[in-house]
């Protein structure tokens, strides 16, 4: 029996089927209708894998668009999802830091990757997916470009060369953010300077959350921003720890869904 | 169809305003509060009808923007603004006011308000183990006395406050008991029902009565059989006050599958086990002796409050906690960080929310208690 877990982001959607051993993953962009999105990238695993839907005997909804997936046996919060994948994908971590499109937590988990404390942030875009989004349309970057000049931003700039004093982006807030931008492009100052900036803001402000859970070794490092090496780095400089970005790192969440799938089947499986 | 146990205290809150009025209209006087600090035996002594003030709705927070901060706690907004547009009944028939300094943000609104009404404000000491405090304190209530009696044209007599104080302790020992009655499972009240009991019960404009619903209401319930073994995650409610209006926690976290079975703020169980010690020869005293161990974040430091939670957390075999605190309510924020330490001490779950009287941040709240329910083993 396959157990199947969704996470319906707000930008993108992943799904991830459990087979027995074998772990199969899927992720599209979510666009405009979480509900379409759920249920064809769902049907999309299945025929790309060659699976039909009597084979499947669970089905996990989570992300903020999990209430919109009519066909999920359970619904289950991206807190407990994240917390469960990032655990078997890293066995030894105890804190999962996730940054997605609209959100970013900070989640503190046992050896079997229960969740034993949380703090979210969803209030404001500072230190999440959309802030790094508004940042690069302003630069006239595309979001995949930023970790590659963020790079060569550190060396460039005089943080990198060890001279003077680094550029600092000072405002969290996304819109105060955007004009510091602004002026600093009008200013003169290079775009890779300012990315390797953005990238230490939001490195500091994410560092500030999982500060306040407490920070124990090794640290897993999930979500769609866990992809950027610059603030990968930054973290790692902030916290003190190893941050490990698992190459799996956008599917903590469904695949946790669907491993909680597979614990219930399992579990139906044994009272049988 | 049989009778909710409740539905008395459902209406209560419109039965009392017709009642007020036509105890106002032959003569009796109002006397209005925001806070347990205030002392409502005097109030009962001087023959007047106490009631709470305290602002649960959203609506008139935008008129008191007006005068007041934005960035300040929603309930201090709501109260005022109630006054100042003058939509609350109880407001409205308000003879007289008494406030505390309790918080900065009240008592400086307090200041605002006598605009409005007169208001008395009592000095109240926020260090309570000090004999200059104790001291202040029963000064105070000696001041509240006079004040009373001036304003009202009437004389408190000791023997007035001996009645009230018997009245109002037992009307105390009955919610409490009622409460207590929670600490089974599965709980015979919701905590949207338990909140409505406790909160309601504050409008009344008739002690006597009170106690003959919490005692009807008592026995209606102990009848009350557990029909199966619950399933759902027993939550205790601690921080800054709600009513109904701002009840918004408590129905999410029913609503997503939780029994909130005991609440530890100012409408729940706070003041609920102070009692007002008859020995004392002196009325005052005892009442300032009973009023100052009132557990609230503004008191340094505060432990009654940590115990009190303490002993909920075992009494009514509490699952997880939640700890909400309303925006800019400083004392309770900061206060948030002794509550968690303790009830991860217990090794439960602990969730702090901030949040104001809007709908606006729902989905955020529900995903945190959804996901406290589930570290409480709801998945
Ligand atoms: S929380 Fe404190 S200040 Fe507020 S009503 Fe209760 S006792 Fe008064
Ligand atoms: S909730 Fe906090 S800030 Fe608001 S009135 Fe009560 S003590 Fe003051």
């Amino acid at each position: 029996m396959l157990a199947v877990g969704i996470d319906v982001g707000s930008i993108s959607t992943k799904v991830v089927v459990i087979d027995g051993n074998k772990i199969s993953h899927l992720i599209k962009p979510t666009g405009w209708s979480p509900r379409q999105v759920g249920l064809e990238s769902y049907q999309e695993i299945l025929e790309r894998e060659g699976y039909n839907q009597n084979q499947v005997g669970y089905i996990v909804g989570t992300g903020y668009g999990r209430i919109s997936l009519p066909f999920v046996h359970k619904v289950v919060t991206e807190i407990t999802c994240h917390g469960r994948g990032a655990s078997f994908l890293q066995p030894q971590t105890q804190l999962v830091i996730d940054v997605g499109g609209q959100d970013s937590k900070v989640i503190k988990i046992d050896r079997q990757g229960k969740v034993q404390n949380f703090i979210m942030n969803d209030k404001c875009a500072a230190g999440t997916g959309r802030f790094l989004q508004v940042m690069a349309a302003t630069l006239g970057l595309e979001v995949s470009e930023l970790a590659e000049l963020g790079k060569l931003g550190e060396l460039r700039s005089p943080q990198g060369d060890g001279a003077g004093s680094p550029l600092v982006i000072n405002s969290m807030c996304t819109v105060f953010a955007e004009s510091e931008v602004i002026g600093l492009l009008a200013q003169g100052v290079d775009k890779a300077s300012i990315v390797a900036a953005l990238h230490c803001s939001i490195a500091k402000r994410v560092a500030a959350m999982a500060k306040r859970i407490g920070v124990e070794g090794p640290v897993t490092f999930t979500g769609g921003v866990a992809r950027n090496e610059g603030i990968r780095a930054k973290l790692e400089q902030e916290l003190n720890v190893p941050v490990i970005v698992p190459p799996e790192c956008q599917f903590a969440g469904a695949l946790g869904a669907a491993l909680i799938g597979q614990e219930i089947l399992l579990r139906k499986r044994a009272l049988h | 169809m049989t009778r909710s146990p409740i539905e008395d205290f459902f209406n209560l809150r419109e039965v009392s305003i017709l009642k007020i009025k036509e105890m106002k209209d032959k003569g009796i006087k109002v006397v209005g509060s925001y806070c347990t600090y205030c002392p409502t035996e005097l109030i009962l002594a001087a023959g007047a009808i106490p009631v709470s003030l305290c602002g649960t709705k959203e609506e008139p927070i935008s008129a008191a923007e007006r005068t007041l901060p934005r960035n300040l706690c929603p309930l201090i907004k709501s109260s005022y603004g109630f006054a100042v547009t003058d939509t609350c009944p109880f407001f409205y028939f308000s003879d007289l006011i008494v406030g505390e300094t309790t918080c900065d943000g009240k008592k400086k609104m307090f200041e605002q308000m006598q605009q409005l009404k007169p208001v008395h404000v009592m000095e109240l000491p926020t260090i309570k183990k000090s004999e200059a405090s104790f001291q202040l304190w029963v000064e105070e209530i000696r001041r509240l006395r006079v004040w009373l009696e001036e304003n009202l044209s009437v004389k408190i007599t000791d023997e007035a406050i001996w009645q009230a104080i018997e009245i109002v302790n037992q009307e105390r020992s009955l919610i409490k008991a009622i409460c207590d009655l929670n600490q089974i499972d599965p709980p015979p009240l919701s905590g949207l029902s338990l909140l409505t009991v406790s909160w309601s019960r504050s409008f009344n404009s008739d002690k006597a009565e009170t106690i003959r619903m919490l005692r009807d209401l008592k026995e209606r319930l102990a009848v009350h059989q557990p029909d199966q073994v619950s399933v759902k995650q027993r939550i205790l409610l601690t921080g800054c006050p709600v009513g109904l209006g701002t009840e918004k926690v408590i129905r999410l976290t029913e609503e997503l599958g939780g029994a909130v079975v005991a609440l530890e703020n100012c409408s729940g169980y706070k003041t609920l086990e102070l009692q007002t010690n008859t020995e004392y020869s002196d009325p005052i005293v005892a009442l300032a002796d009973k009023y100052l161990q009132i557990p609230c974040s503004c008191m340094s430091p505060n432990p009654y409050r940590l115990e009190l939670l303490e002993r909920m957390i075992h009494d009514f075999r509490i699952d997880a906690v939640i700890d909400l605190t309303w925006q800019a309510c400083h004392t309770y924020n900061i206060e948030a960080y002794q509550v968690e330490q303790l009830v991860q001490q217990k090794g439960l779950p602990y969730l702090h929310l901030e949040s104001d009287y809007s709908s606006t941040d729902l989905e955020s709240l529900k995903v945190r208690i959804e996901a406290l329910l589930e570290m409480a083993g709801n998945s």
